[in-house]
């Protein structure tokens, strides 16, 4: 157990990464935008990949109606966000102690990653929403108010995962380096499950 | 003799066309073009240029900014003349820009711009020129591109022999062309002689570029024409090239060239600089503008100077030589290493070439043939490094490749011919269009050349492009020099009259050039940094707006409140901080000019209604899908009337 307990400490650890590393990425390129706006999205904001990012996307949104970008204090997710993780590392940090010492099974480490699957799915799930809401609320006095072939109001709506073209914008939404650190993070606890459960017990 | 002159004299008094008919490039008229010039100057869409190209623009008063290879015309920057384009010398900001002793003076003779220079290479972080009419010389920015410092330099007249730095930026210099009485006086004119003088002036540069008139060394009565710094071994020393050492009052075309020689005056500003900081010279009365803009209140301040340093060049010992030059000489152009100092005899086939070093034994043996007003003349033959025989009619410019070549422009016989340092041989000839003047090579008159290409400045234009009526644009042409021939690629259109130019590899600075002020570093006195901040306040009959600019409104932009005979300031600040999103400014009937504002910038510009009604502004630059939007309107009431100040953006009022 004492392997399994170092990598599941070294895996639930990594998620602390989150609050160094941005979580996701979304930038817009346009003709006139060759370097694109950028903007990095941490567990506990949104900042602009370049200095005034945040607000050359807002000017150029307010066209169309869209909100502006959200400062921290005008979402609790960027309250909570930082909350859950720091505390899922904790719990994994601690399960993994008490696996080295032998106080407790493989099992744990399986169900910690469980419910960090379960807490990750309903982030992304609770971002995807941010995002249909960013994306769709909009302005009823925007200045520049487009339908598509069918008559319906246009979604501009990024893209949660991939590349996608919003008028004369593309797109690009993708994991940066924080949601990595807690993929691999989570991986390793499975692996950490996994040889705990191989190890005869109390030799490994 | 190789070369058969042809020289027809034509009118009274001798314009000079020559043809060179030494084996065939003359008769060809487009020159050597070879087959891939079009691929060797053509930058793709979104490519970059490989150089920046700093044209003076002569009378147009201000400098141009192009690239090479391709000629494409980036940028012109207003210096020494009013540029209703944006504002300078119109904005409220600018206007101390263009202040003199002789008052407000909107337009300027911008001749020979030089990059500031450290241990004599090139350095990108300013470029400085002159302004020949009224004597100026001028700061540039290499980050923004912009205008920072403009001084004044009193007791000159014709402040054309500058504004070349020294190896380590020092000093940049200033010299009079036209001698004049120093300080002026009231006298007759044809008492010249003896009485004029052609005070040299050295400005030092501070670190942060900031210029002041060190001191001024009272020379003789001559032409100062041009000059460059020593570099090298001959660093501490600047030379320049006089004529008219006839000191002729009237028509110097004939009166002033009736020396067989006249001199370059070798200055040992080492030997002056200690001697003033050991509390040498002496302060005379004088009176010169300094205007300098600060970039965080973005206004200019013009602060009148009463006092400068003299220094009679007779007082300090082994500072000042003349060495004779053959010809009313004009360029006067100092090569990588410093060594010899080349003397382009205007009115001759021949160049005269000085050596550093044998000027130094001839100054240590006191080699002197006599002296002029006590300033000795070292002997024509002691100092003589070599002669370029036949290379032309007219010579008047130098410039070096590093590779231990020289390359002079002949403006009567219409050409540039490439020459071999120490031999003294001609190497190859090109024919220019047409009677060129300047040319340059990227760092090519400091210790380490950008030897790549040259462009010719040509001064007749004639056919080179379609015609647009009497009135042409000069004519420039590019060479590609890095072969053993040269070769013609390209002709491009410049503006105004380029008298010099500098150029410097982009990537020396292209990633420091700025993108945007920024908003939070902004502290001009009437910037409005945000919409909640623009306001309208009357003093008497003055009424202030702080109004802002974003995509794509203006707030205010409904003004009421304002009565004919008010004077109104409009301060415009842009609020934008995004890359090359400027907007404009105007205002109907307005008696200045319109306003270009940066993102983050602050600008002002007057207003005097005239008329009640309502009047409407608008954004001159097409900012954005709404910028046909980007309006407002301007309430203008009686003389008497008591309509109050409002101002509101979307009928709200702003508070």
């Amino acid at each position: 157990m004492k392997k399994s307990g170092i990598l599941m400490v070294i895996g639930s650890a990594l998620l602390l990464g989150l609050f160094i590393y941005p979580l996701w990425n979304i930038q817009l390129e346009a003709p006139q935008y060759p370097d694109p706006l950028g903007m990095n999205i941490y567990i506990s904001g949104i900042q602009g990949e370049e200095e005034f990012d945040i607000q050359n996307i807002d000017g150029i949104n307010h066209y169309i109606g869209m909100k502006k970008i959200p400062k921290p204090a005008e979402m609790w997710e960027f309250n909570v966000f930082p909350l859950v993780i720091g505390g899922m590392a904790g719990l994994g940090v601690l399960l993994g102690i008490l696996g080295f010492f032998k106080v407790i099974g493989p099992n744990w480490f399986l169900g910690w990653l469980i419910l960090m699957t379960v807490l990750g799915i309903l982030g992304m799930m609770d971002f995807n929403n941010w995002l249909t809401d960013y994306g769709t609320d909009l302005d009823p006095k925007a200045i520049m108010k487009l339908t598509d072939s069918e008559g319906n109001p246009l979604s501009y709506k990024p893209p949660l995962f991939g590349s996608q073209k919003i008028l004369n914008f593309t797109a690009h939404s993708y994991p940066k380096a924080g949601a990595y650190l807690m993929f691999a993070g989570m991986l390793l606890t499975l692996v950490a499950w996994w040889v705990g459960k191989k190890s005869p017990k109390g030799k490994s | 003799m190789k070369n058969i002159l042809k020289i027809a004299v034509l009118g009274v008094l001798g314009l000079f066309i020559q043809s060179c008919g030494n084996g065939g490039s003359s008769d060809e008229k487009s020159g050597a073009i070879t087959s891939n010039a079009a691929e060797r100057v053509y930058v793709a869409p979104g490519e970059h240029d490989e150089f920046y190209a700093f044209l003076s623009g002569g009378y147009s008063g201000n400098l141009t900014v192009y690239g090479l290879p391709s000629g494409r015309m980036l940028k012109e920057i207003p210096v020494f003349s009013q540029f209703a384009t944006n504002g300078y010398g119109y904005s409220e900001e600018t206007v101390p820009m263009l202040n003199t002793s002789y008052g407000f003076v909107p337009w300027g003779d911008a001749h020979h711009p030089d990059i500031s220079q450290t241990n004599g290479e090139l350095d990108g972080r300013w470029v400085f020129i002159n302004e020949n009419n009224t004597p100026r010389i001028a700061r540039i920015s290499l980050e923004t591109f912009e205008t920072e410092e403009i001084i004044e330099i009193p007791h000159s007249a014709g402040n054309h022999s500058s504004s070349f730095v020294t190896e380590n930026t020092e000093y940049v210099v200033a010299g009079t062309r036209f001698s004049v009485p120093y300080p002026q006086k009231d006298m007759p004119i044809n008492e010249m002689k003896g009485n004029f003088k052609g005070p040299l002036t050295f400005i030092a540069v501070g670190d942060d570029g900031r210029m002041n008139i060190d001191f001024q060394l009272k020379m003789p009565g001559f032409n100062y024409d041009l000059s460059h710094p020593g570099r090298g071994d001959s660093h501490g020393w600047f030379f320049f090239t006089t004529y008219n050492t006839e000191e002729a009052h009237t028509l110097q075309e004939v009166n002033a060239s009736q020396n067989d020689k006249d001199f370059i005056a070798a200055v040992n500003w080492k030997k002056i600089q200690e001697y003033v900081e050991n509390g040498g010279g002496e302060e005379i009365a004088a009176e010169y503008a300094h205007n300098v803009f600060d970039h965080s209140t973005q206004t200019a301040t013009s602060t009148m100077e009463d006092k400068v340093l003299t220094v009679d060049p007779r007082e300090v010992e082994g500072a000042v030589f003349f060495m004779p030059t053959p010809k009313s000489p004009h360029g006067c152009d100092v090569d990588p290493s410093g060594e010899y100092i080349v003397g382009n005899g205007k009115l001759s086939t021949d160049l005269t070439v000085h050596s550093f070093s044998k000027m130094i034994t001839a100054i240590e043996n006191e080699d002197y043939e006599g002296d002029a007003y006590g300033i000795p003349i070292l002997n024509f033959e002691s100092t003589l490094a070599g002669t370029v025989k036949e290379g032309g009619l007219g010579p008047l410019h130098t410039e070096f490749d590093g590779e231990g070549n020289a390359y002079t422009t002949f403006f009567i016989s219409s050409e540039v011919v490439k020459w071999k340092l120490g031999t003294w041989e001609v190497l190859d000839r090109q024919p220019s269009y047409y009677s060129v003047g300047h040319n340059m090579i990227p760092g090519g008159n400091s210790r380490k050349p950008f030897g790549k290409y040259m462009i010719s400045m040509n001064k007749i234009t004639k056919d080179r492009f379609l015609p647009t009526g009497p009135e042409l644009e000069h004519s420039a042409q590019l060479y590609d020099i890095s072969g053993d021939k040269m070769e013609l690629l390209l002709d491009f259109p410049t503006h105004g009259e380029p008298h010099y130019a500098a150029g410097i590899p982009a990537d020396m600075i292209k990633s420091k050039s700025q993108k945007i002020y920024r908003l939070d570093e902004n502290e001009h006195e009437y910037a409005a940094t945000s919409e909640s901040e623009t306001k309208m306040v009357r003093d008497g009959n003055e009424v202030h707006v702080y109004m802002t600019t974003v995509r794509s409104h203006f707030s205010p932009d409904n003004l009421e409140g304002i009565k004919v005979g008010d004077k109104v300031f409009f301060h415009v600040t842009n609020l934008e901080q995004d890359f090359d999103v400027p907007h404009g400014f105007a205002m109907i009937g307005a008696n200045t000019s319109e306003l270009l504002i940066m993102p983050g910038q602050t600008k002002t510009i007057t207003w005097e209604p005239k008329k009640e009604g309502v009047w409407p502004f608008y954004c001159t630059d097409f900012c954005s899908a709404l910028h046909q939007e980007m309006q407002g309107y301007v309430r203008v009431s009686g003389q008497n009337s008591n309509v109050p100040l409002k101002w509101t953006l979307d009928d709200e009022e702003i508070n």
